[in-house]
């Protein structure tokens, strides 16, 4: 499934504010079709490099590519070519879940029979049908979060970021999340998703650790707990970030 | 210590909480284990006087939370799920704040909080807002704490916060516990479950059940299997369709297989996946955890709705 071919090339990637360094000279790559884990203590600077990928936000220095489009100069087509959903926003709460899907297909820019075409399988797949004309706020957390990323893929961009898609959510949707994450990935879309679920990080093809700005760890599940004698990727970030 | 009496409350045709019934005890460290819109910071606020009961009534150490809401808030602690320090106050002047109001100063109850307010004291001319969201936790906690209260309470204190601040903060609410506080918190995380005395899962307004840890682990109803293999997704897929089952979920690296009682052996089951072509499997008979608990009661009352 993972062909080693990069989406995304991080290059020496530094983001300074003042004189706080909060990305120091990150470098890795994440390959087509796999689920990259980003994992890293509150403050490690995971959002700061996530806005940076997602071309919301410009770094201090170094080399960035995305979905084979340059960091400086080529944002618009970046932000074309990606999805992106995170607890704190996903959908508009006072829109119908027709309304929101309407809304961002309209930002993606998908032509409008694509869009139609697309929302009757996604809505026949969620089971959601019957909610279709159902104001997001008056669905439950877990629906939300499931329509949210569904709604991310919708353009079939290349790269997904998800940025603590499951928190907060009950265990039996949780586990939900992670089957249409595994769908995607079947699909050809990569994904690069955060999470402070330990459990979760055992779900990812390659996990990556981060604190105070730096890389710290970057593998596999498999060989980051042989390396750090851990049973369960928990104590293996418990080692490395204590 | 905290009685709770078939409280119930309603928004318009929103059911919050239906019929919720606790009782914990003094010196108690009590969790209230659920998912996000289960009904926790609306049974916490009705505790702190924040909000009235449609119906049902509560006390605090035999006083009314509504008819004696005001002695009510001397002797509890609250630490919101949303902070809700003064941003633009410093940390050591948020701390002041909170001690001139309960009519006390950071001196007289210095040993309640000194073990974690040391924590943060070299940030203390640092405004609250510009904390980190660990720092932030200690501050409010340390807030909570200033007046001497005889019950804690803590909405969702872990959420969204790293694995390593999560253990370090049970690890300050255990020293509180042994200080004689009773203590009632919240959280979505299921792991965090053992480490409370009791704990109540509750989802959608209605408490499933109210126990220790240990002996809702025990009294884990049906069999439960781990299932190890290398291609862990379609492992679970073909476990779907295997007889007697009840549920096949991921937890981490391993397949949690839970199947109706006696109706398996870990020869059968292995039977079962080498018939549809999985090898490489391990199969060992294994204990239920919390996440397994609540997953099966969450099931249960589904299939009844």
């Amino acid at each position: 499934m993972i062909n080693k071919e990069p989406v995304i090339t991080v290059k020496n990637m530094v983001k300074r504010f003042g004189t706080f360094v909060a990305n120091d000279n990150l470098n890795f790559e994440v390959y087509k079709g796999e689920i990259f884990g980003f994992i890293g203590a509150n403050g490690a600077g995971k959002t700061t490099a996530i806005r940076i990928l997602c071309g919301l936000s410009t770094p201090t220095s170094g080399e960035m590519n995305v979905a084979g489009y340059d960091i400086y100069h080529q944002t618009e087509k970046i932000k074309k070519n990606i999805g992106y959903m995170s607890q704190k926003f996903s959908l508009y709460e006072d829109l119908t879940v027709a309304e929101n899907i309407r809304f961002f297909g309209g930002v993606y820019g998908m032509k409008i029979t694509e869009r139609k075409a697309r929302t009757e399988e996604m809505l026949e797949r969620l089971d959601l049908m019957a909610f279709k004309n159902r104001k997001i706020g008056d669905l439950p957390l877990g629906w939300k979060q499931k329509l949210a990323f569904s709604i991310a893929i919708l353009h079939n961009p290349k790269i997904v970021f998800l940025d603590e898609p499951t928190g907060g959510v009950d265990p039996i949707t949780r586990r939900q999340f992670w089957n249409l994450i595994y769908e995607a990935v079947q699909k050809g879309i990569t994904v690069f998703v955060t999470t402070h679920y330990m459990d979760e990080a055992e779900y990812c093809d390659r996990v990556s650790i981060m604190s105070e700005g730096q890389i710290v760890a970057l593998d596999t599940p498999e060989n980051l707990k042989k390396q750090y004698n851990a049973i369960n990727m928990d104590e293996v970030f418990l080692k490395i970030a204590r | 210590m905290i009685e709770v009496q078939n409280i119930r409350k309603q928004y318009g045709d929103v059911v919050a909480l239906e019929n919720v019934s606790l009782s914990i005890q003094r010196g108690e460290l009590f969790g209230l284990i659920g998912p996000d819109g289960a009904g926790k910071t609306t049974l916490m606020r009705i505790l702190m006087s924040l909000l009235l009961p449609t119906a049902g009534s509560a006390s605090m150490d035999n006083l009314d939370v509504v008819k004696d809401y005001k002695k009510v808030r001397l002797i509890t602690g609250y630490m919101p799920g949303r902070f809700s320090l003064y941003p633009d106050l410093t940390v050591e002047e948020n701390l002041k704040f909170f001690a001139t109001v309960f009519g006390t100063t950071i001196e007289e109850n210095d040993h309640l909080i000194k073990d974690i307010y040391q924590q943060i004291e070299p940030f203390k001319t640092r405004r609250a807002g510009q904390l980190s969201g660990g720092m932030k936790q200690k501050l409010a906690l340390s807030c909570a704490l200033i007046h001497k209260p005889e019950i804690l309470i803590l909405d969702e204190p872990t959420t969204g916060v790293d694995a390593v601040s999560r253990k370090e903060f049970w690890e300050m609410l255990k020293r509180l516990k042994n200080m004689g506080i009773t203590i009632l918190v919240s959280t979505p995380y299921m792991d965090e479950a053992t480490l409370c005395d009791r704990i109540a899962l509750i989802q959608e307004g209605k408490i499933m059940s109210v126990a220790t840890p240990e002996e809702m682990m025990h009294s884990f109803p049906e069999d439960l299997w781990t299932v190890r293999s290398r291609k862990i997704y379609n492992t679970s897929k073909i476990l779907e369709i295997i007889p007697s089952l009840i549920s096949v979920n991921s937890f981490g690296q391993v397949l949690h297989l839970v199947t109706a009682k006696g109706q398996h052996t870990t020869e059968s089951i292995r039977e079962f996946l080498t018939k549809n072509g999985e090898n490489d499997i391990i199969v060992e008979s294994d204990k239920a955890t919390i996440e397994d608990v609540f997953i099966l009661l969450m099931q249960k009352h589904n299939q009844t709705v």
